[in-house]
Order: structure tokens, then C-alpha cells, then sequence
């Protein structure tokens, strides 16, 4: 048997009524085999959604924030105004700021509504103005700006985001490789259920096997009629648990913008194209086992 | 046709087969006896590839067996119609199918082959059972059945191992018929039994050399019984 055979994985799509029905009908087995891979598939499509999602998540803070600084004016009331105007125009001289712009005293009040509700006083609390810097080009240069601001703005303070927003990044980064790499581990688990499964056809078949042989049957020949069945029983599993499983992602609850990051666990755009590789991937996992699992089993068939 | 050249063969430490030197030329019946153990059916499953000798030369159909491969030897096995005692079939597929497997597997079809299927199965008188399951038939039916698909390729060699080794004397005497007919039309015919009484009834329908292996070797090689 050949390690790899196009005219193999032709064959599992052409069939041949006469080959297929060289094996004996497995009710339970073929239903274990198929709900196994339905299952499979549909915790597949549950980690590429968390995978992709990450990816998403991980772009917003790697790239989108990494345009934005923050400048917060920490002074008495009383020269809140003043230093929030002198900062302005420090930062409108700084090379790399594009925009900045002070927060009104109801943006402020939004921000600290989850926290405080929404009627908070915040002229009579010594909350600091926040300035939003918009950067432009290769970026601004932290170290020079903090040090103007501390000559001429003394209650000012620079956050460039880096500080909090590369370990969310990496967090991110991270799971997006969890994902992928579950995703991968469950391909190779429907490889090693499918070749537990076909190990035991093959044995359990072995008389058809023999008889086959001796009417000058090949070992692609009888190979085929293992992989084709295995195969097509692990594609029509894991189409339905895939189907299943985008349809669950569908149905998540959406808690909007509150909801943050598990909210935004799914696919967007053209990301649903990729649980369809789903059936395909495990299909293919399914013909390799089959395959190798038939080698092995008919090498040792003598 | 089938040619072994000082072969022997060797199982588990023992050697089973010794210098066994022997040529199945076309057209040509034997008969194969010897006591039960002897090696009759180690010597029939090397005419057909089952087994491969561990010394000598075994050539099926002028190519030696050592430089086949597992695709060439199932070749082979397409020349070679092969009957068993204990002879098995695909349970699950009525006898029909069973006895065009052979096709089946060659990829061809009954009616493409050039074969008729109903007509082999009337040649077995077996047009009955075309529908039944193998489980379902007796003992002469079964031997019938092997020997319909023993030939539906219309091989070059038919090998025999115990034919009648589970059936009565009346339909031991209707198989051999069938063997001795398929042997009139050119087939070369090998047949595996310790029934020394069949040798001698079919002896008298047609010019047969009897080998006999003992002492894990063929003796008295080409003389008559």
C-alpha cells in the first residue's frame, strides 16, 4: 500500500458499490465513530472562535492603542484649568501627537460611572483632568515629552499605554496560540480515535481480509474499503458538529460593550469561512489514520 | 506454469518442507498425497504466494517469488483459483456476489469479463442458492460455491487443498468431475487429499501423476499410483 495515494482520496468521493460492500455493516462502531467526531468537531470550532477572537483582541491593543497616550493633570482645583491649558500646548508643539484634547466633565463622568453612578459631582472631587492624546506617524517620544511636562506642567503625567497594555497583548497573543494548539490537539486525537477504531475493523475482519486475499485482492484494494468508510464517517460527524457548533456561537448571549472580551468570542467577517475547513481538516486526519492503520495492520496480515 | 527448485520451508525452528524440486506444467493434473501433517498444505500455500520458501526457488508464472512484492503475488493469485477445505466466504454478501468476487476485486464485472455468472452457477448447479447467504448453504454446496469462484477469473491453475475432505462420496465424485472437466479444457490442476479411493476413481477419467510427500519431501514423484 502506498504511504500516500491521490487515487485513494479520489476513491473515498467516487466509491465503487462493489468495494464498499466488501465490508460487513458496523452499526455501533460507526455510530461511536461518528458522534466521536462530531464532537471533536464541535469543540474544534469552540477554539478557533476563541483563537480568532483573541487574534481580534490582540490586534485592538497592539495596534489601536499603541496610537493613543494619556495626560493626567494632577493639581489643586484651583489650577486644574491653568496646568490642562499648558499641557495642551506642550503637547500641540510635540512632535508624533496628531490630536490631543481634554476630556469634558462628562466623559470623565462616564468613565467613572461603573464605579461611582451616575451622578457624581466631580467639580467638587479632586479628580484629575484627563487629556487624550491622538499619535500620528512613528509615534511620540515618551521620555522627552515626560520630561517637558515636568519642566513646565509639574502636576502633569504621561501614560503611553505601554506599560499596561503589552502584558494584555501578550495575554492575548497567548491565547490565540492556546487556541490553535487546541484546535491542533484535537485533530490529532480524531486521528488517534480513528485509528483505534479502524485497528479494531481491521482485526475484527480479518477473515474478509483473507478471503479477499486470496482471490488476488490488493492491499490498496482492501485498504480502500477501510479508509473510504472511515473517512466519509468522520467528515459526515464532524460536518454536523461543526454545523452545531457555529450555530452555538451564533446563539451567544451578546452583553454589548460591557460584556468586553467573552462577548466577543465568535467569528467576524470572513472568520465563519474558517470553521468550514473543520470537516475537511478532520476528514483528511481521518483518510491518514485510516491509511497508516490499514498499512500497518495488513503488513502484518500475512 | 508453477516451479519449485530445492525449495524449502522452515517454520517456528523446524523445517516442515525439504528440497522439494517440482513443476506444474499447463494443462497437467496431479494429485497430492501424503499423511495428515506431511506439509500438503504448506506445499499449496507456496504454489500460490501465501507462504515464501526460506531456501530453493519458487518461480509462479516464470517471475521468482523473491522478487515479487505484496501487489505482484495478489497477481499472481488472480492466475490461481484456489479451493480449501475449510473454505470461507464474506458471511455478510449472498453467493453471487461471493462467487464474483474475484471480478469484483480485478475490477471488472461479471458480464464484462466475459464470464456468465448464471451459467457458472448452473455449472455447480447452484442457480438455487444464487440468493443465499454462505452460512446458509451445506458442505457441498460450499466446495461448489469455492470452486465457482475458484474459477470465474478462468486462471491458468487450480489448487485443491482437502476438497472433499467435509462432504459424502456423491458429491466428492460430482466436485472431481468439475475438476477433471475444467482440466480438459487446459486448466493445470493440483489436488491436496489422503483419500487414496478418489485418486484412484478419478485415475480412471483422466491421466493424473500422484506425488507423495513424507519426510518433509515429495517421494515417489511421477509414479502412478
Amino acid at each position: 500500500m502506498k504511504r500516500f495515494d491521490l487515487g485513494a482520496l479520489r476513491a473515498v468521493f467516487k466509491g465503487d458499490r462493489h468495494s464498499d460492500r466488501v465490508v460487513p455493516p458496523s452499526g455501533f462502531t460507526a455510530q461511536l465513530t461518528i458522534f466521536a467526531a462530531g464532537a471533536m468537531a464541535f469543540l474544534a470550532v469552540f477554539a478557533l472562535a476563541l483563537s480568532l477572537a483573541s487574534g481580534r483582541l490582540a490586534k485592538v491593543w497592539g495596534q489601536e492603542l499603541a496610537q493613543s497616550a494619556t495626560v493626567r493633570i494632577v493639581a489643586p482645583l484651583d489650577q486644574r484649568a491653568a496646568q490642562t491649558e499648558a499641557a495642551l500646548k506642550v503637547l500641540e508643539t510635540t512632535k508624533g501627537v496628531a490630536s490631543a484634547r481634554a476630556l469634558t466633565d462628562a466623559e470623565q463622568e462616564a468613565l467613572l460611572a461603573p464605579w461611582f453612578g451616575p451622578d457624581l459631582a466631580i467639580d467638587s472631587l479632586p479628580v484629575p483632568r484627563l487629556i487624550e492624546v491622538v499619535e500620528e506617524g512613528e509615534g511620540l517620544d515618551p521620555v522627552g515629552l515626560r520630561l517637558r511636562l515636568s519642566a513646565e506642567v509639574p502636576g502633569a503625567v504621561l501614560d503611553d499605554h505601554s506599560r499596561w497594555r503589552a502584558p494584555l497583548v501578550a495575554a492575548a497573543s497567548r491565547l490565540r496560540l492556546l487556541g490553535w494548539l487546541s484546535t491542533l490537539l484535537i485533530a490529532t486525537a480524531v486521528g488517534a480515535m480513528v485509528t483505534l477504531a479502524a485497528q479494531a475493523a481491521l482485526a475484527a475482519n480479518a477473515q474478509v481480509i483473507a478471503v479477499l486475499r486470496l482471490v488476488g485482492a490488493t492491499d490498496d484494494y482492501i485498504g480502500r474499503a477501510f479508509i473510504r468508510r472511515f473517512t466519509l464517517r468522520a467528515l459526515l460527524g464532524s460536518a454536523v458538529g461543526t454545523a452545531l457548533g457555529m450555530i452555538a456561537v451564533v446563539l451567544l448571549p451578546d452583553a454589548g460593550e460591557a460584556g468586553g472580551f467573552l462577548t466577543g468570542l465568535g467569528f467576524a467577517g470572513v472568520d465563519w469561512l474558517v470553521p468550514l475547513l473543520v470537516p475537511l481538516l478532520i476528514g483528511l486526519v481521518a483518510f491518514a489514520a485510516t491509511g497508516a492503520a490499514a498499512r500497518r495492520t495488513l503488513r502484518e496480515l500475512t | 506454469m508453477i516451479e519449485l527448485e530445492n525449495v524449502a520451508y522452515s517454520y517456528g525452528g523446524g523445517e516442515l518442507l525439504s528440497d522439494i524440486t517440482l513443476k506444474l506444467a499447463p494443462g497437467s493434473f496431479h494429485f497430492l498425497t501424503g499423511p495428515s501433517g506431511a506439509g500438503k498444505t504448506t506445499l499449496m500455500k507456496l504454489c500460490y504466494g501465501a507462504l515464501l520458501p526460506t531456501a530453493g526457488h519458487l518461480r509462479l508464472f516464470g517471475s521468482d517469488v523473491r522478487g515479487m512484492d505484496r501487489d505482484d503475488i495478489a497477481m499472481v493469485r488472480r492466475r490461481v483459483g484456489v479451493v480449501h477445505q475449510d473454505v470461507k466466504f464474506l458471511d455478510h454478501l449472498p453467493l453471487t456476489e461471493n462467487v464474483a468476487l474475484p471480478l469484483s476485486v480485478a475490477g471488472r464485472h461479471a458480464e464484462a469479463g466475459g464470464t456468465d455468472l448464471e451459467e457458472l452457477m448452473s455449472w455447480v448447479g447452484l442457480t438455487h442458492r444464487a440468493e443465499a447467504l454462505p452460512p446458509e448453504l451445506s458442505g457441498g454446496e460450499r466446495q461448489r460455491a469455492a470452486l465457482a469462484r475458484a474459477v470465474i477469473m478462468s486462471p491458468d491453475v487450480i489448487l485443491a487443498d482437502e476438497p472433499t475432505g467435509n462432504i459424502d462420496w456423491d458429491m466428492s465424485q460430482r466436485l472431481l468431475h468439475l475438476l477433471v472437466e475444467l482440466n480438459r479444457m487446459g486448466k493445470t490442476v493440483l489436488i491436496a487429499t489422503h483419500d487414496l479411493g478418489l485418486i484412484r476413481a478419478t485415475k480412471a477419467h483422466v491421466q493424473a501423476r500422484v506425488l507423495r510427500i513424507a519426510n518433509r519431501r515429495i517421494q515417489l514423484a511421477g509414479a502412478d499410483l
